[in-house]
């Protein structure tokens, strides 16, 4: 590709600076002027604040320089790939029919750039959105993932070229789930920023699987935002799905937003990575919301994973509940900080926080850190952390049954995550995260693994243990 | 079958066994009794395998094996049971599923091909059966919520499941009402073979009412220091363990 650009070590932030001002007319062609004012402000605020670092306080436990301190080649112009996916890639759900929806290196991939389902719902490229449905696009976009204060939201905004664009209109019930797997597939270490926007309507429901995974083992930064616009009444159940290689670079950032009435039910599944940031916003901003949200992570070696959540409430009566849980092999790292905001008007807010961890090792290191921020008086908040080792006691009752100490462990750490795998919503799927997740604990699930969803490989396991639910 | 011999156990610096020993036939059933903190529990878990006791010397040969050389699991599986005194609780893993591993790992140290759903799920009903034990339990977590009671009929049901050559019983009947005490002597009675045997742990006579040894230890100061028939349980049911205490003196 002639417009890709090669950005050294030197100095990252300056290179993408450099980059975005020879580029700003290419960037900004067919773009509307507000487009171009927020990717100009955008810029502008990553000037100033450039990459997070750890004298921030809510990055002070996720080190980005080693990340950033690499070589990365950055895409401007759409690779238009003119390959059969199916060849190098097969995501399969048993039992569960989806509406499969690919990025290829950050591009949307497929025959139609668009699609709309005789219910009105419309999934395709976001570039394409912004050209077909401005008024749409402009309504939503960067209304909530904030360019002001945040670098991160910033850098992606200034960039954003392409990603995933769904639209459901009022009282939709889209009949099936529609899954964006994320592939990366490259030669060169790439700097990839994707952008999705997802819109409900009032009264509908959307369930939403989100798949990171890696083919190639290179250097990737991965940098994507996503908004999800839930209108009053309607519900969206998210599943972010992760598995990606021990080199890359993962940020994700994704907000909800929520109207009065609206139910949110996101999962967020780490199976391994290399250095993983998930900022998860919550806003509550009608009346009566419910908000679940669920995160499990494995990991090992030098992985990093921080789950960053703010929950907001800012209006009444509205309910949410945080469940995270770790499991930390090795000499990993977790994080986790669970913000809640409760505004002054949000009066009858119930507010649940629960973090749990387990450490393997001597050398897994885990940061927990509630943090309660509130202004009404008829709350109810709580929250819990724990960082702890595996049952002593449990393992040599199951040894004393003449189970295997590994065994045993896998067991123990199995039904630790079980908690979360269980509220997994869409019953194949969580068949399948199930599976997945004792394979991990197995060490049958390697990074190299062709998907995390990927059936076809060692379809003839057999266990000598069965964890199946009878 | 076990043969203890010279048995001494200390923890944490502390010397709690001193010098005990004893021998347990197929077909045989042992009580061992004696007063609080004399060393039953800590007898119970190092035949197990627990590795917080320290062995200072001694050995304990099971079916001519050395049973220090083995892990907990590996004694399990030369069918070696002990049943707790405080079952511990395992959320998240069911009693249906724990079950299941327990057997097929012990029949794969055996070299037999596992059991398969069907073959388990079977196996589970007779033996269910078999100590009277409702389906309830098996549908849960291991232990999870259980009362008193249940988990003490739970780790007879895991008796029954894995039909062991040794069964121990560490005070099983300690804090039991007469029904659950009841299921659990009925199970030992029911699973009672000539090939296998039996060692039973308990502070009071009462559960001796149902469950008759062959033999009565008493358990004193670390050392058994007094072997009898049934009839000796009864006789410190009588006189309490005083008069056995000046005999030590």
């Amino acid at each position: 590709m002639k417009n890709d650009i090669i950005i050294s070590e030197i100095s990252l932030k300056e290179k993408l600076i450099h980059h975005f001002e020879e580029n700003i007319t290419t960037l900004t062609a067919d773009e509307t002027p507000l487009f171009k004012e927020i990717r100009l402000k955008a810029m502008d605020t990553f000037m100033k604040k450039g990459f997070p670092h750890t004298k921030l306080e809510d990055w002070r436990s996720t080190n980005l320089s080693k990340s950033i301190n690499k070589e990365y080649t950055l895409q401007l112009g759409n690779p238009e790939v003119k390959l059969d996916v199916s060849t190098i890639f097969k995501c399969d759900i048993h039992h569960l029919d989806t509406f499969l929806v690919t990025l290829y290196n950050g591009w949307f991939l497929g025959n139609e750039d668009i699609t709309i389902l005789k219910d009105g719902t419309i999934i395709g490229s976001f570039s394409k959105a912004c050209v077909l449905y401005p008024d749409l696009v402009e309504a939503h976009f960067s209304k909530y993932a904030s360019i002001e204060n945040n670098s991160i939201n910033a850098l992606n905004a200034a960039f954003a070229l392409d990603g995933v664009f769904i639209y459901v209109p009022d009282n939709v019930t889209v009949s099936k789930t529609i899954q964006i797997v994320n592939i990366i597939n490259t030669e060169d270490n790439l700097f990839i920023q994707p952008r999705n926007l997802v819109i409900l309507g009032k009264n509908s429901k959307l369930q939403l699987v989100h798949c990171d995974h890696s083919i190639e083992h290179k250097y990737t930064f991965i940098n994507s935002v996503t908004e999800i616009v839930i209108g009053e009444g309607s519900t969206v159940d998210h599943y972010k799905l992760q598995n990606k290689d021990n080199d890359s670079t993962q940020i994700t950032s994704t907000y909800f937003n929520q109207a009065a009435n609206s139910t949110l039910t996101s999962n967020v599944i780490t199976l391994n990575g290399g250095l993983i940031r998930n900022n998860l916003y919550v806003k509550m901003e009608g009346k009566g919301c419910t908000a679940n949200m669920n995160g499990v992570f494995l990991i090992d070696k030098d992985q990093h994973v921080d789950n960053f959540l703010l929950v907001e409430h800012c209006n009444t009566d509205s309910v949410s509940h945080q469940l995270y849980k770790g499991i930390l092999d090795d000499q990993s790292m977790g994080v986790f900080t669970g913000h809640i905001l409760v505004k002054k008007d949000a009066q009858r807010t119930n507010a649940f926080q629960n973090n749990k961890n387990i450490l393997l090792t001597d050398k897994a290191t885990m940061h927990t850190q509630p943090h309660l921020e509130i202004y009404a008086d008829d709350v109810k908040c709580s929250h819990g952390a724990t960082v702890g080792q595996l049952d002593q006691e449990a393992l040599f009752y199951m040894r004393s049954r003449g189970i295997r100490e590994n065994t045993s462990r896998m067991l123990l750490m199995y039904a630790f995550a079980a908690e979360v795998i269980n509220k997994i919503q869409i019953v194949p799927l969580r068949k399948q995260i199930d599976e997945l997740v004792y394979r991990r604990l197995k060490g049958e699930l390697s990074d190299c693994d062709q998907c995390i969803l990927d059936c076809n490989a060692n379809r003839q396991i057999s266990f000598d243990i069965d964890l199946s639910r009878l | 079958m076990l043969s203890i011999k010279n048995l001494q156990v200390s923890i944490k610096g502390k010397s709690i066994l001193k010098g005990l020993n004893l021998e347990v036939n197929e077909g045989e059933v042992h009580a061992i009794m004696g007063p609080n903190g004399t060393g039953k529990s800590t007898l119970a878990s190092v035949i197990a395998g627990r590795d917080i006791y320290e062995v200072t010397g001694g050995e304990i040969l099971f079916k001519g094996k050395d049973i220090f050389a083995l892990a907990p699991e590996e004694r399990a599986s030369e069918g070696i049971f002990l049943g707790f005194q405080y079952p511990v609780e395992i959320p998240g893993v069911s009693m249906t599923n724990f079950m299941k591993t327990a057997v097929n790992e012990q029949r794969k140290y055996r070299g037999l091909d596992p059991l398969t759903s069907t073959q388990f799920l079977a196996f589970m009903e007779e033996q269910k059966k078999l100590v009277e034990i409702t389906s309830m339990l098996t549908n849960r977590s291991v232990n999870e919520g259980f009362s008193g009671g249940e988990k003490k009929k739970n780790e007879i049901f895991q008796m029954a499941m894995l039909e062991p050559k040794l069964a121990i019983l560490d005070e099983t009947d300690s804090g039991l009402d007469i029904d659950a005490l009841k299921v659990v002597a009925n199970g030992v009675n029911k699973l009672k073979r000539p090939d296998n045997a039996f060692i039973v742990i308990t502070h009071y006579q009462r559960l001796l009412d149902f469950i008759v040894p062959d033999f009565v230890h008493v358990l004193f100061e670390g050392k058994i220091v007094k072997s009898g028939g049934k009839e000796l349980a009864l006789e410190l049911e009588e006189k309490g363990y005083e008069w056995l205490k000046k005999d030590v003196n």
